[in-house]
């Protein structure tokens, strides 16, 4: 499929993907496909930011490459690898033969078969379907040595091997990069990036992307789930519930045949939602009663 | 790199322009832009155009903004501006002050700060001065009040009003000071004669002779330093000994090479306030006075339990992250419910590589945790050391890098137990 051409279209898009996003979204995702530029999403946890690249690489029919950051990542296994153990056999294998030249010897041994490709180097391959989309997940997660080396390679999408030599993107791929925000991402790197902060979104759209998600449940109890999880993030908690939650939440309900919330419900069901548990305790007893007798009582209007 | 070609936008060079002077603008509230972030912003403008004053805003934001708290001035600005360019400039008189209090105030004003003394009708000069007197060696006395009254006193301290001979004693005495720790095993690895066989490497260089492995190679284990975070209570009760502490805390944290990778320092009273920014000014006298006006709630009353909860809410997640070493530096009296305060301690000790506390009260010799606060917080703490003299900070400098190190922990928890 095409770059879309407005932000409309990229909104209606993603909604073809089961992806709800705002007018914000839509808009910085346009700029980021129309300008090339690198995305930055910033958000707490489960508000769909890892979702966007997977939408986005399903509706462009692209590939996605998913390079998940951690400590200690480094180039070997974000960009490239040579098979040692693959070599030694070759090697063995010449000598056995005997006749090891050492030219041959070299090009063989540092050729494609024996190369293990990363994400990084795997985002930069030609392929049909066009540029892939590269998920750079949790880029928080990992430290500032790798954040430099990310710098260069988002900068030129290029990466040089010492034994094959400079290895370019024909098209540069799609690059979105989520942080949870655990430390500071360096300015040098956002500054290449168009940023985004992904928020938790209001009641209308959170409806939207629950009846997308979980179609199944019924309209009633979708609205009390939504509500309920709305109020709940006006409290004071450790870890707000984030949609995924939410989506987890309805689909436990629905496993359970639930029609609608009671307190006895929540109680047995909490765990879905809230992943401390300071913040269960908080919400034992007449806590939930109230937050759910609040969140019935603004579903009253409507 | 993206390539800066040059602008083709016939149609409205104004439009150029005005993005121009909003960038400006935004600059001045502590945006950091630059002049590539403009052209960025007047691309993506040309490319989303301009028909739509929603789809606008957000084209402009995804290029201006790069922070959360940027947000919210940014709303502001954009709000401000796009109405009328020189209505803004009107108003800009008006919004700076409020808009500086984002940005840190660097340079104090002979005025501002003759204004800051009218408002606080000399407060400290009654309480710094005699303080000076008693101080006789090295050993700095502190006059422990044990005042915790439950009252914030919105009060600003000025630096400047440490006498002169408290300032150089401390200088002195800082100078010498470190924290040094040891670092550790990060899961990056190096080039090394010993350790662990480098696959890749011997391969390389046994290329070198046609494929013959004369001797292997060796990588060892990188190593990295924690992060230092520290909490320092200045509440009334602790407010003499703070003062010195946060000169302690300077010399820290800009000890470059000394170890640590990185230090977050907070001040809490009857609120949380993140310091970090300010003491990485040079100066000392510059970080501490900025660090005085932004925390707001010198020598009030203390809420340990209720300042803890809101580190861990607000900031735990995000500089204790990578295996932070914490440095708890207060007396413990606290009158809130002990409830929270143990709950928030528990949740502070868990999210740590090491959780020291120092305490200065603890220089008595017959010092007891007889204090609710006190008792509540013990058993969550690694360890539990005085703090209250260069001797006691140097001990703190001996063994922080020991892992086993309690300190006074247990013999006090013995107490507790009795």
């Amino acid at each position: 499929m095409q770059i879309p051409t407005s932000i409309d279209a990229v909104q209606a898009m993603l909604s073809a993907q089961g992806y709800v996003s705002d007018r914000a979204l839509g808009t910085v995702v346009f700029l980021s496909l129309k300008l090339g530029r690198p995305l930055f999403l910033e958000g707490e946890a489960g508000v769909g930011k890892t979702e966007i690249a997977k939408a986005l690489a399903a509706s462009l029919g692209r590939r996605l490459i998913r390079l998940q950051c951690y400590e200690g990542l480094d180039a070997s296994s974000a960009v490239y690898e040579w098979n040692f153990p693959a070599q030694m056999v070759a090697i063995r294998t010449a000598e056995a033969a005997g006749g090891a030249d050492r030219g041959t010897l070299q090009a063989e041994l540092f050729s494609d078969a024996f190369l293990i490709k990363r994400p990084l180097l795997e985002a930069m391959q030609p392929d049909d379907r066009g540029a892939p989309v590269l998920l750079i997940d949790e880029l928080d997660r990992t430290d500032e040595p790798f954040e430099a080396f990310l710098l260069e390679a988002l900068s030129d999408f290029q990466v040089t091997i010492p034994e094959l030599g400079t290895i370019k993107a024909p098209e540069p791929p799609i690059v979105i990069l989520t942080s949870n925000r655990t430390r500071e991402v360096h300015d040098a790197l956002k500054r290449r990036c168009l940023y985004h902060w992904v928020d938790y979104p209001d009641f209308d759209r959170e409806m939207d992307i629950l009846t997308s998600r979980a179609p199944e449940a019924a309209a009633t109890l979708s609205r009390e789930v939504v509500a309920f999880v709305q109020r709940l993030r006006q409290e004071d908690l450790f870890k707000k519930p984030g949609v995924a939650e939410t989506i987890d939440w309805a689909k436990c309900l629905l496993a359970l045949d639930v029609v609608t919330l009671s307190p006895e419900v929540i109680a047995d069901t909490l765990g879905a939602i809230l992943k401390y548990q300071d913040d269960i305790q908080k919400l034992q007893g007449s806590e939930a009663k109230r937050i759910l007798e609040e969140a019935k009582a603004s579903l009253e209007p409507a | 790199m993206p390539k800066y070609a040059p602008l083709d936008l016939p149609d409205d060079p104004k439009l150029a322009g005005n993005i121009a002077h909003f960038a400006r603008a935004l600059r001045r509230a502590g945006l950091p832009i630059g002049s590539g972030r403009l052209i960025d912003a007047i691309e993506a403008v040309s490319a989303a155009g301009f028909t739509e004053r929603r789809d606008f805003y957000w084209t402009l934001h995804a290029c201006f903004v790069s922070r959360p708290e940027h947000r919210t001035i940014f709303a502001q600005i954009f709000r401000l501006y796009w109405r009328d360019p020189r209505y803004l400039e009107h108003m800009m008189a008006t919004l700076l002050p409020a808009v500086h209090g984002v940005q840190e105030d660097r340079v104090a004003q002979a005025a501002e700060k003759r204004a800051a003394e009218a408002l606080l009708d000399g407060a400290g000069d009654e309480e710094d001065a005699p303080e000076a007197k008693e101080e006789t060696g090295t050993e700095i006395d502190i006059d422990a009040s044990l005042s915790t009254s439950g009252e914030e006193k919105l009060k600003t301290l000025d630096f400047e009003q440490m006498s002169m001979a408290e300032i150089a004693q401390a200088k002195a005495m800082l100078a010498r000071m470190s924290l040094p720790i040891d670092p550790m095993r990060s899961r990056r690895v190096r080039a090394a004669k010993s350790g662990r066989i480098d696959q890749a490497r011997t391969l390389r260089a046994a290329m070198r002779f046609g494929g013959e492995m004369r001797d292997l190679k060796w990588k060892t284990p990188r190593v990295r330093y924690p992060n230092l975070v520290v909490l320092c209570d200045i509440s009334g009760s602790m407010s003499q000994y703070s003062r010195v502490v946060l000169h302690f805390l300077h010399a820290v944290a800009n000890a470059k090479g000394a170890g640590w990778a990185r230090v977050h320092a907070f001040t809490f009273g009857t609120r949380l306030t993140n310091i970090t920014r300010h003491l990485a000014t040079r100066d000392v006298d510059d970080a501490l006075r900025a660090a005085g006006a932004e925390a707001q709630d010198w020598e009030g009353g203390t809420r340990i339990g209720r300042c803890l909860e809101a580190f861990n809410r607000d900031w735990s997640r995000r500089v204790l992250g990578q295996g932070a070493v914490v440095l708890l530096i207060t007396d413990g009296l606290d009158r809130d419910d002990p409830d929270t305060l143990r709950k928030q301690m528990q949740r502070l000790h868990l999210s740590t590589r090491r959780l020291i506390w120092i305490n200065p009260l603890l220089r008595w010799d017959a010092f007891a945790p007889k204090a609710r606060g006190i008792a509540a917080m013990l058993p969550h703490v690694d360890s539990f050391r005085a703090g209250h003299s260069i001797a006691s900070l140097e001990e703190l400098a001996a063994v922080i890098s020991r892992r086993d190190d309690v300190g006074e922990r247990d013999r006090l928890l013995r107490m507790l137990s009795d």
